[in-house]
């Protein structure tokens, strides 16, 4: 067998390799930091890639293609799979008759967003495999795994990244490519979940889980490090045992590739063949928690430690027991909206307005910093339409007529118009305005297309979702579109007057990203060129 | 493994300045060289127009991909208010890189051309990093650049980083006579 040439690629470009590889029929996802690259990886590299409207769709769309026989990839970030919980948890007991890997991106220190929650609890939720690479190479091996592994006992299989590993490059050896794809076979009584064919469905996920554990898959996905006569353990998984075994190369290690179902009878073994072992995780002590609950005596970290990302520093701090902090370093620049960006017209006017801004997830959530402060509330994507909602009806008249509902073009077709049926249908007795600050991007993960641009993942042309007539369509009373950076006087004044009015009010503020001009002007040149020769098919 | 056979280079600056794409031609280059090699940074919300690093190590094996306190043996800085916040990652003895090891060659009377010479400022960071860079040839350097930058530009950037390290060269070696001639010192290296 030959050996492919090694690549220097990120965890995300190599995920999109092992896909291609693997024979994916279709990668489907939504935005989101630290996920974002591996569909626009996928798409580069040729394989087929698209982008949902949110990740509830996108996992549901996967879910189809691994029903019939193909072989589904799903990313989002850690917070997405909240949104795909729903589709998750059923999708576990039904199985797949192809293979569904969907992809985690944990994002733990929070670079990137609102919370960092830890998706390990979701495997041990839903009742589905988890599998943890801690480099590129891994993200790639595994990936292959991940795709045999639902394949072969026609299972979901959440494949868990964290920052570090999608974002940090190191180098690849990739393998040859899998045989095609197997065919569709209908199974009514294992894919339609009503009660009487979920309850044994429920049963054969937990046996299918139990089979996993008992399989070799055990073996090859968890290894030993360092030095084998040493008499302290260290048990980890993913990027951290990077950390732990730079820090602690004498100490032998466990490496955990499978961290659900986990391989217990191998870590009591290891437990038994030490004087000590510690569990060094970042994030929750999940893994402390399961050995400890089967009596597998092992020693965790302090909480402390549960907050942030774990580094070198911090997992030298957790084996040598010195827990002092290390001295601050001095803050750098945070981040702010562009100097040219068209959202700034609209954080300044509400600031000027005195406005309660029920705001949302996207680069807009930086009106919350200075000269601003312009927002009030940042929950989840979509809230932002839910929450002002929730506040018109619970505040006084007068403070209630100030609240404002800020959201972006690709939040509001992820989430945010499920908020707005509900704004027609349960309307305030004030009324309500929805600011919707559409720069036709998905700006902050890096201008990603989405359903009200018009364009799809390769920025080729689609089907453009029409955000005025949806809001009229579910019943808003008044439905404006401006230019925000046109008439600034006209724009407060239409804000004003719609706070005032008691009205259900959408105010869709148009104008493009600054940094997608390029992009569009070139791609709009080209097809304007394209339609010219198709116009003069004799020159 | 030592400490001593990982070479650990953490590259900062604000976004837009092209930190990342400076560490993509590091470690390009280093791969090029046949070295392991694993870099580090953070994309998203801190890229607008916050302060942005990325951490490059290379050599025989390398294994965590972020760099620990105060063991980076060079620090190459784009921005001057850059320094403080990231002083910390640089080991007693580090190199650290500013634009002052550029002086003038960035600069032009014409607006143009001055904007444009600006967009190759990471390139030419690069270029004072190599002096000190026994394990990665030239034309490693220029193979990652030619790879990282449009094709339009990779002459300019070519130029740029060559002339970039023949400046540190020669400052180099003028500070090294200084000091062999009593203890005279450019202010160039802290």
């Amino acid at each position: 067998m030959a050996e492919l040439a090694p690549q220097l690629l990120s965890g995300n470009e190599a995920i999109a390799l092992a896909s291609l590889d693997a024979g994916v029929t279709l990668g489907v996802g939504y935005p989101g930091t630290p996920s974002t690259e591996i569909l626009e990886n996928l798409s580069r590299i040729g394989g087929p890639a698209q982008w949902a409207p949110n990740e509830k769709v996108a996992l549901e769309v996967g879910i189809g293609v691994a029903y019939a026989g193909g072989r589904a990839l799903v990313t989002m970030k850690h917070v997405g799979i909240n949104v795909a919980a729903d589709p998750l948890f059923t999708v576990a007991y039904t199985g797949v008759s192809g293979a569904l890997v969907l992809i985690s991106a944990d994002d733990p220190g929070m670079h990137s967003s609102q919370n960092e929650q830890d998706n390990r609890r979701y495997a041990v939720a839903a009742g589905v495999p988890m599998i943890e690479p801690s480099d590129s190479q891994e993200a790639y091996d595994f990936m292959r795994e991940a795709f045999e592994l639902s394949e072969l006992f026609n299972i979901t299989v959440l494949f868990r990244l964290t920052t570090r590993v999608c974002h940090s490059k190191s180098i690849v050896r990739s393998r040859p490519k899998a045989p095609a794809v197997p065919k569709y076979e209908r199974d009514v009584k294992g894919r339609v979940m009503i009660p009487g064919y979920a309850r044994p469905a429920h049963k054969r996920m937990r046996e299918k889980l139990k089979q996993i554990a008992d399989s070799k898959l055990m073996d090859r996905l968890t290894s030993e490090y360092g030095d084998p006569k040493s008499r302290k353990g260290i048990i980890t998984s993913g990027v951290t045992f990077q950390h732990v075994i730079e820090s602690s190369p004498d100490a032998r290690i466990l490496k955990l590739g499978l961290t659900y179902p986990l391989p217990l009878e191998r870590v009591r073994d290891f437990v038994n063949s030490v004087d000590s072992c510690l569990v060094i995780e970042e994030g929750d002590p999940c893994l402390e928690e399961a050995f400890k609950l089967v009596d597998i005596p092992v020693l965790g970290k302090p909480e402390e430690f549960r907050f942030g990302e774990l580094t070198v520093d911090r997992v030298q701090q957790i084996i040598s027991g010195d827990y002092r902090e290390a001295p601050p370093t001095p803050p750098g620049k945070p981040p702010k909206l562009c100097a040219r960006c068209p959202h700034r017209v609209a954080f300044s006017i509400l600031s000027r307005l005195d406005c309660i801004v029920a705001g949302d997830i996207g680069c807009y959530t930086l009106g919350v910093m200075a000269p601003f402060e312009a927002m009030d509330t940042c929950v989840c994507m979509g809230a932002s339409i839910g929450v002002g909602l929730g506040l018109r009806h619970a505040l006084p008249e007068e403070e209630a007529r100030r609240v404002v509902s800020v959201i972006g073009d690709s939040t509001f077709a992820h989430t945010g118009v499920n908020g707005l049926v509900d704004m027609a249908y349960n309307p305030p007795s004030t009324g309500h305005l929805v600011l919707i600050l559409d720069n036709e991007t998905t700006a902050m993960t890096g201008t990603q297309e989405h359903p009200g641009t018009g364009r799809k993942l390769d920025h080729s042309p689609t089907r453009r979702m029409d955000f005025e007539a949806v809001c009229k369509a579910v019943g808003v009373d008044q439905v404006h579109t401006l230019d925000p950076t046109e008439d600034v006087q006209a724009y407060e004044k239409l804000i004003k007057d719609s706070l005032d009015s008691g009205e259900l009010v959408v105010i869709i503020a148009r104008k493009p990203c600054i940094l997608t001009e390029r992009r569009i002007a070139k791609a709009q040149a080209e097809a304007e060129a394209a339609e010219c020769l198709a116009e003069q098919p004799n020159d | 493994m030592t400490e001593a056979e990982v070479t650990n280079i953490v590259i900062a600056g604000l976004g837009g300045q092209g930190v990342v794409k400076a560490s993509d031609i590091l470690s390009q280059a280093a791969f090029a060289a046949s070295l392991d090699v694993k870099k580090s940074e953070i994309h998203g919300m801190s890229q607008r127009g916050g302060s942005v690093s990325s951490d490059v190590r290379f050599g025989e094996k390398v294994l965590s991909p972020m760099i620990p306190r105060g063991s980076a043996d060079f620090l190459v800085v784009m921005e001057e208010t850059q320094v403080t916040p990231n002083i910390h990652h640089l080991k007693t003895g580090g190199v650290l890189i500013t634009p002052e090891h550029i002086p003038y060659i960035l600069e032009s009377e014409n607006e143009e051309e001055a904007k444009r010479l600006q967009r190759t400022l990471n390139v030419a960071m690069i270029g004072v990093l190599s002096c000190y860079i026994d394990q990665i040839r030239t034309e490693h350097w220029l193979a990652a650049i030619e790879n990282n930058v449009p094709p339009t530009y990779f002459e300019l950037n070519r130029k740029i980083f060559l002339l970039a390290q023949a400046v540190e060269q020669v400052m180099a070696r003028v500070a090294s006579a200084a000091h062999k001639n009593g203890g005279m010192s450019i202010p160039v290296r802290s």
